[in-house]
C-alpha cells in the first residue's frame, strides 16, 4: 500500500513532473534563459568529426548582436540585397499568416496556424538550401514556400478547399504539397517526414545525385519514435540530410520539459547518434542561415547529416483552434530575451546603411496590399462551405492509381444517393 | 522452386530490369535474410541496392517511403509480420494515403514483404497473421500467394504496381504445401504443379483469385497455407468443394467469388487470423450481400480462435483437419 513499504527506513520516491516557470497571471522573468554572447560559437569545419560537437550542442550560434550588428565567424556576409530579401519575405509571411488568421476567423476557412516569431527558421533556409533540394516541413514552415515562391494563390486555394486547390479538397488547410517547389506533401501525423527525408537523402546518394533532402519538426515532436529512427539511420548510412527542430518552447500547451528539455538541450541529442549537432538563435535570420548552408555543406561533401536546433519562440497560439493564455502567462511573446527575428534583421539591416523605417513601413503596407489582392483572387475561386468546389466523384480520386472495383460501386452509390436525396449539391 | 528461391528470383529478376529497385531491412544484405529469400542479391546488385538496416520498422518504413517519393522503387522487408506494429503508423497513416493526400504529387511505390502465418511452432510473436488490419486500410493492397509460381508472379505485379502493396509470405509454405497434417511426414513442392517457376520475367496479375479446385457441393474461400488444408480436408472428405484461391485480399476478385457461391449455394471461408472482426467477417458481409438468395446454409467461418498465438496448443489453435472437417460437416449437413 501507499506509504507503508516494509523498508520504511529508506526515503519514499517523488515522480517528477516538469512544471513551466510561468502560467496564466505569473510576471515574466526570463534571466534563467541562457544566451551566450553573439559571435562566441566557434564556426568549425564542415567535415569536423561529429565526436567534436559538444560545445557547439550545448551553447548557441548567434550572428546578430544587441545592437543588430553582425560579428563572429558565423557572419554570412550576405549582400545587402539579399539580406532585404530576406526581410521581405519574412514580412511577407507574416502578412499571410495575418491574413489567414483572420479569414477562419471570419469563417472562410476551418483551420489556421501561423508561423509569428518563427518565420527565420524557415525563410531563411529557405535562401541558403538550393531551390531543388526537397524539403520535408511540419506544418509551420509555411516560410519555405513563400522564400521558394510559390503563389500565394495557391496556397490561399488550399486553405480554402476551393475549385482552385490543386488538393483537391482532400486536406486540412496548410497541409500543402508543392513537389515542383521541392516542398514535400505534409501529413497531420508529427514526424513521420523525418524517416522519410532521410529514405529520400539516401535515395539521393544511392542514385549519385547532388540534392540533399532537409525535414523540421518541433521540439515536442522529437519525442516520437520516429525521430530516433530517423537520426539513428542518418547517421547509419551518411545520408545527406539537415534536421531541423524548431524549439518554439511549446507543443500546444506542453512546455519543452515534456520533451526532455528540462535535462539537455535538442542539438545535445545529436551527439549520441555521432550526427553533427548545432544550436542555434533561431530569431537571428543570419545565424539561421549560416547554420544551414554550413549543414548543407556538409551533407552535400558527403561529411553526413546535421541537426540543428532552432532556439525561438511560438509567439501566439498553436492553432486557430487554441487559446494561449489558458496555460502560459501572457507576459511571454513580449519578454521573451531573443525578441523578434523580423525587427532584428530590420535593425541590422538599418545599421549597415541598407534600410530605413520608412522603407520597412512602406513594404509592410505594400505587403499587405498585395496579400489582400491575393486573397481577392483566391477567393474568385471559392471558400469553404459556400457550394462544392469538387465534383462529388472525385472524392473517391486518388486512393490508388486506378480505381478498383470497390471504389467505383462506392462511389456510384454515393452519387445515386446524392442524387435521390434532392440534397442541393448539383453534381459537376 | 521452392517458395523461398521464388521469391529471390522474382526480386532478382525485378532488380535486373528496373535500376530504382532496392531492397532493404533487418539482415537481408550480407546474410541474405533470415529464410534466405535475399540470399546472393547483394553480391549481386551492391551494397546500395540491397542493404541492412537498423533494427527499426518506423525507420524501415518511413525511410522506404522516402525513397519512393523520390522516384524509386523500394521493397523493405519485414523480418516477421508480428514486428509490423512498429511501422504501422507510417503505413497507415503515410505510404497508403500518400497518393490521396498529395493529389498524385506523391507515390508510394513500394512493397513490403513479410513473412507470416502460423504452424511453425512460432508462438504468440512469430505466427500471426495481421492482413485483417491492413485490409481495413483504405489505399493499400494486399497480397498472399500459396505458391512458389504465384508468390513469383504476384511479387513482380506488386514491385511494378504504383501503389503501396503488403506481400505476405506463408511462412509454413516456404519450403513445402503443409496440408496441415503436421504428424505426416512434410511435403516439398517439387512434386506440387506450384513448384514449377519459370526463372524469367512473368506476372500473376494483383487483383484475381485462382479456382484452384472446380466443384459444384460448396464454395471454400481461402489463401496462403489454408489454401492447402482446404484440400487436403475435402480430399479426405470426399467433398465436391471448389475452392477458391484469392490471392490478393484487396483489391478483391468479388467476381469470381459471386460467379462461384450462386453456382453451389454455399460458402465456407478459412483462415488462420483470429475470428472476430478478421478478413473473413468482410468476405462473409460480402458474399451474404451478393449471394443471399442462393444460400443454401448459413456461411461458416473457419479461423483462428479470438486469443494471441499459442505456443503448446498449436495444433488445438490452428485451423487444420479436424476444425475444418467439423465445420465442412455442418455445412454440408442438409445437402
Amino acid at each position: 500500500m501507499a506509504g507503508e513499504h516494509p523498508r520504511a527506513n529508506l526515503q519514499p520516491l517523488r515522480l517528477h513532473v516538469p512544471e513551466p516557470k510561468f502560467r496564466p497571471g505569473d510576471p515574466v522573468d526570463f534571466v534563467g534563459v541562457d544566451i551566450p554572447p553573439a559571435g562566441a560559437a566557434r564556426r568549425p569545419d564542415t567535415a569536423e568529426s561529429a565526436h567534436d560537437f559538444t560545445d557547439l550542442a550545448y551553447t548557441m550560434v548567434r550572428v546578430l548582436d544587441e545592437d543588430g550588428r553582425a560579428v563572429g565567424p558565423w557572419d554570412p556576409k550576405l549582400s545587402p540585397d539579399m539580406l532585404r530579401r530576406m526581410l521581405r519575405n519574412m514580412a511577407l509571411l507574416r502578412a499571410f499568416d495575418e491574413r489567414m488568421f483572420r479569414a477562419q476567423r471570419q469563417g472562410k476557412t476551418s483551420f489556421y496556424m501561423k508561423a509569428t516569431g518563427e518565420e527565420a527558421v524557415a525563410i531563411a533556409a529557405a535562401q541558403a538550401l538550393d531551390a531543388d533540394d526537397m524539403c520535408f516541413p511540419s506544418y509551420r514552415q509555411q516560410g519555405l514556400l513563400i522564400a521558394r515562391g510559390y503563389p500565394l494563390v495557391e496556397m490561399m486555394n488550399q486553405i480554402y478547399s476551393n475549385t482552385g486547390d490543386k488538393l483537391q479538397g482532400k486536406q486540412l488547410p496548410i497541409m500543402y504539397s508543392a513537389r515542383d517547389f521541392g516542398f514535400f506533401s505534409i501529413s497531420g501525423n508529427l514526424t513521420t517526414q523525418y524517416p522519410q527525408a532521410v529514405g529520400w537523402a539516401m535515395a539521393s546518394a544511392a542514385k549519385g545525385d547532388t540534392r540533399i533532402a532537409a525535414t523540421w519538426c518541433g521540439e515536442g515532436s522529437t519525442a516520437e519514435g520516429d525521430f530516433h529512427s530517423a537520426c539513428t539511420f542518418a547517421s547509419v548510412y551518411r545520408a545527406p540530410v539537415i534536421f531541423n527542430v524548431v524549439n518554439n518552447q511549446w507543443a500546444i500547451s506542453s512546455f519543452s520539459g515534456f520533451a526532455g528539455a528540462e535535462s539537455t538541450t535538442f542539438a545535445a541529442r545529436a551527439i549520441g547518434y555521432g550526427i553533427a549537432g548545432l544550436r542555434v538563435d533561431g530569431n537571428d535570420a543570419l545565424a539561421v542561415y549560416a547554420a544551414t548552408l554550413w549543414a548543407a555543406e556538409r551533407a552535400r561533401t558527403n561529411a553526413g547529416p546535421t541537426l540543428i536546433e532552432h532556439f525561438t519562440y511560438r509567439a501566439e497560439g498553436h492553432s486557430t483552434s487554441d487559446d494561449p493564455t489558458q496555460y502560459r502567462s501572457a507576459g511571454e511573446p513580449t519578454a521573451w530575451p531573443l525578441g523578434d527575428p523580423i525587427a532584428r534583421l530590420k535593425q541590422h539591416l538599418i545599421v549597415i546603411g541598407e534600410w530605413d523605417e520608412e522603407r520597412h513601413a512602406a513594404q509592410d503596407r505594400e505587403l499587405a496590399e498585395y496579400v489582400r489582392a491575393q486573397q481577392k483572387d483566391a477567393e474568385k475561386n471559392g471558400i469553404l462551405g459556400h457550394g462544392l468546389h469538387q465534383p462529388l466523384d472525385s472524392l473517391f480520386d486518388g486512393v490508388f492509381e486506378e480505381m478498383p472495383w470497390h471504389l467505383r460501386e462506392q462511389q456510384a452509390q454515393m452519387i445515386a444517393e446524392e442524387e435521390a436525396s434532392g440534397r442541393p449539391w448539383a453534381r459537376k | 522452386m521452392n517458395m523461398i528461391q521464388a521469391i529471390n528470383s522474382a526480386l532478382d529478376v525485378c532488380m535486373g530490369r528496373d535500376a530504382d529497385v532496392m531492397v532493404m531491412g533487418e539482415d537481408v544484405g550480407y546474410f541474405g535474410g533470415v529464410f534466405r529469400a535475399t540470399a546472393g542479391l547483394q553480391a549481386k546488385y551492391g551494397k546500395t541496392r540491397v542493404f541492412d538496416t537498423p533494427i527499426t520498422e518506423i525507420g524501415i518504413m518511413g525511410v522506404a517511403i522516402g525513397m519512393g517519393a523520390y522516384g524509386l522503387r523500394p521493397v523493405p522487408e519485414i523480418q516477421f509480420a508480428d514486428y509490423i506494429y512498429p511501422a504501422l503508423d507510417q503505413l497507415v497513416s503515410e505510404a497508403a494515403r500518400l497518393r490521396y493526400r498529395s493529389a498524385g504529387e506523391f507515390t508510394s511505390p513500394i512493397t513490403i514483404r513479410s513473412p507470416y502465418g502460423g504452424g511453425i511452432f512460432g508462438g504468440q510473436t512469430h505466427s500471426q497473421s495481421p492482413e485483417g488490419i491492413f485490409t481495413h486500410v483504405s489505399g493499400m493492397k494486399t497480397v498472399i500467394p500459396s505458391t512458389p509460381y504465384d508468390a513469383k508472379g504476384l511479387l513482380i505485379a506488386a514491385i511494378e504496381d504504383n501503389d503501396p502493396v503488403l506481400f505476405l509470405e506463408p511462412k509454413r509454405i516456404y519450403n513445402g504445401p503443409f496440408n496441415g497434417h503436421w504428424d505426416r511426414p512434410a511435403e516439398n513442392w517439387s512434386k506440387h504443379p506450384g513448384g514449377e517457376v519459370p526463372t524469367g520475367y512473368y506476372r500473376v496479375d494483383l487483383g484475381k483469385a485462382k479456382v484452384v479446385r472446380p466443384g459444384e457441393a460448396l464454395t471454400i474461400l481461402a489463401y496462403g497455407t489454408m489454401v492447402h488444408v482446404c484440400a487436403q480436408v475435402i480430399a479426405d472428405e470426399g467433398v465436391d468443394a471448389e475452392i477458391i484461391d484469392l490471392r490478393t485480399l484487396v483489391p478483391l476478385d468479388i467476381e469470381t467469388i459471386e460467379a462461384s457461391v450462386k453456382k453451389t449455394g454455399r460458402c465456407m471461408i478459412v483462415h488462420e487470423a483470429t475470428r472476430t472482426s478478421g478478413f473473413g467477417a468482410e468476405l462473409s458481409a460480402l458474399v451474404q450481400e451478393r449471394c443471399f438468395y442462393h444460400l443454401e446454409a448459413p456461411i461458416e467461418r473457419v479461423t483462428g480462435f479470438d486469443t494471441p498465438y499459442p505456443h503448446s496448443l498449436e495444433w488445438a489453435y490452428f485451423p487444420g483437419p479436424v476444425r475444418i472437417g467439423q465445420a465442412l460437416k455442418k455445412i454440408m449437413k442438409d445437402a
